[in-house]
């Protein structure tokens, strides 16, 4: 008896495993694919990366400030770069799946949902992490700010995970439609407005050199965005993509 | 192997499928007929599980659809008239992504066995934006093939192919028939269909309006049983339209 209570149990936990496994497997099959395609095409980052790149230098003729002032904006002006140039890739990443019918094709698969969430969450993040890894140099140059902080860095990070956790969910609503490249920005920007005054104060507030006790809440408010949407969407997902 | 019984599905306030009762026998190749904006692609994308049923029951292989769908897609293999490909990727990619994403044994080898079953082995490492039309849609075959689904949907698989191309996707579609899949087509080609199918159904104004077997009529004869089921459907909705 107790014998075959062990087995039920040895069963269960192997079955739990392979569910894992498969998820997992599932979430990296994902994200290969959107970096394999991207890697031949260069369609979605070349398109971001130029576009970040005109807009910070638009931004350096455009505000012709002193040292002092070019400081205290150089955070807004990253993370304006940064949203734009990210909703620019998240639109394209999702219009991909659809124009050749490949969401169905995703969505086919005996897999949960979700595990297509995270992928394409995770390819968006990869993509935004490149544009920021090259944009961040030539910002550096071109404002006269050093911009290697590791403070800073986290608030990037934490701040795109937001960003893209969202991101991804709502484009993956907005390409139903045939307003897409419209309504993405609409849905997005509100949603996100938390997350991002949060980055732009704590960015701020890292390059200007203040006491951790004024940036932590900031660095709370990204953090606890990034877990519950992350996990909103984790649940709402399936009943986005389906008809 | 597929119950439907009084199947609806609405969009808003339209109703498309207003009831539909449907059977296949395990190995029954089933050609559903109809003219345009009948329903057929809503009725089989509800059978795929990518569109979730109003009202009315759908078993497909014993489980129950939508809260069963991640089983019933295990079992399915689907073909639309958009091949689910991304172009950016090889043959061999495309197979090794969607191998991954259904948890296919050995997919090296399964990989390399479809691409010689849809005659593509040769042309694997070539990118599917370079392949004409119809070696898309046999690659297509080829995914949807690739986890040995019981059953296959084919969503008018011949739309946009020439003769030679289409005359090699019937080759390859008899042969998914040989090997004792369930196949679900839908078609506006009645000669086709009379070649290919073991019964054919008739879906007009959202529901089965007729349904004939093989043995019943002769290849030469579909065409006027197609004619009149229409005109039935018609003169029945213009008697309840004037009552």
């Amino acid at each position: 008896m107790e014998e075959s209570a062990m087995d039920v149990s040895r069963q269960a936990t192997f079955e739990t495993r392979s569910a894992w496994r498969a998820y997992l497997r599932s979430i990296w099959a994902v994200v290969w694919k959107d970096l394999a395609a991207e890697l031949r095409s260069r369609e979605l980052l070349s398109a971001m990366l130029v576009f970040a790149l005109l807009v910070i230098l638009i931004f350096n003729f455009a505000l012709e400030l002193d040292a002092e002032t070019r400081a205290t904006v150089t955070s807004g002006v990253l993370w304006v770069t940064f949203a734009f140039a990210g909703t620019l890739g998240l639109n394209r990443s999702m219009a991909m799946e659809k124009d050749r019918g490949c969401l169905d094709g995703l969505l086919l698969a005996p897999v949960d949902r979700s595990a297509i969430y995270f992928g394409k969450a995770i390819g968006n993040l990869v993509f935004m992490f490149v544009v920021e890894i090259i944009v961040l140099p030539v910002y550096s140059i071109l404002y006269n700010v050093n911009l290697f902080n590791p403070g800073l860095i986290l608030v990037i990070v934490l701040g795109s995970l937001g960003y893209v956790a969202v991101g991804t969910l709502l484009s993956s609503m907005a390409v139903q439609t045939r307003t897409r490249d419209v309504l993405l920005p609409i849905l997005l920007f509100p949603v996100v407005i938390p997350v991002f005054i949060a980055a732009v104060k704590a960015s701020g507030f890292f390059l200007a050199g203040r006491e951790m006790v004024d940036i932590w809440p900031y660095l709370n408010l990204m953090i606890v965005y990034d877990v519950i949407f992350t996990a909103v969407a984790f649940m709402t997902f399936d009943y986005v993509v389906e008809e | 192997m597929i119950q439907v019984r009084k199947l609806i599905k609405r969009f808003g306030l339209k109703t498309v499928l207003r009831g539909v009762d449907f059977q296949v026998e395990a190995g029954e190749f089933v050609a559903l007929l109809g003219p345009n904006g009948a329903g057929k692609t809503t009725f089989l994308r509800v059978l795929a599980s990518l569109s979730r049923p109003s009202m009315g029951e759908v078993r497909i292989a014993g489980y129950q659809l939508p809260a069963q769908a991640a089983a019933v897609r295990r079992r399915l293999g689907v073909v639309s008239h958009q091949p689910l490909l991304y172009g950016d990727l090889t043959a061999e990619e495309n197979l090794h992504f969607y191998g991954l994403m259904y948890g296919v044994a050995d997919l090296d080898r399964r990989v390399a066995q479809v691409l010689e079953m849809v005659g593509l082995y040769a042309r694997r490492r070539d990118l599917v934006r370079t392949f004409s039309r119809g070696m898309q849609q046999r690659l297509a075959i080829g995914r949807a093939v690739l986890h040995d689904p019981e059953v296959m949907l084919f969503d008018e698989p011949h739309t946009g192919l020439d003769q030679d191309a289409s005359a090699m996707l019937d080759n390859v579609l008899r042969e998914v028939a040989v090997r004792g899949r369930t196949v679900v087509m839908t078609s506006h080609d009645l000669a086709r269909a009379a070649d290919l199918a073991s019964r054919f159904d008739v879906l007009s104004r959202g529901v089965i309006a007729a349904s004939v077997h093989r043995s019943e009529i002769e290849p030469n004869q579909l065409l006027g049983f197609y004619r009149q089921t229409l005109l039935e459907v018609e003169t029945r909705r213009k008697e309840r339209v004037s009552v």
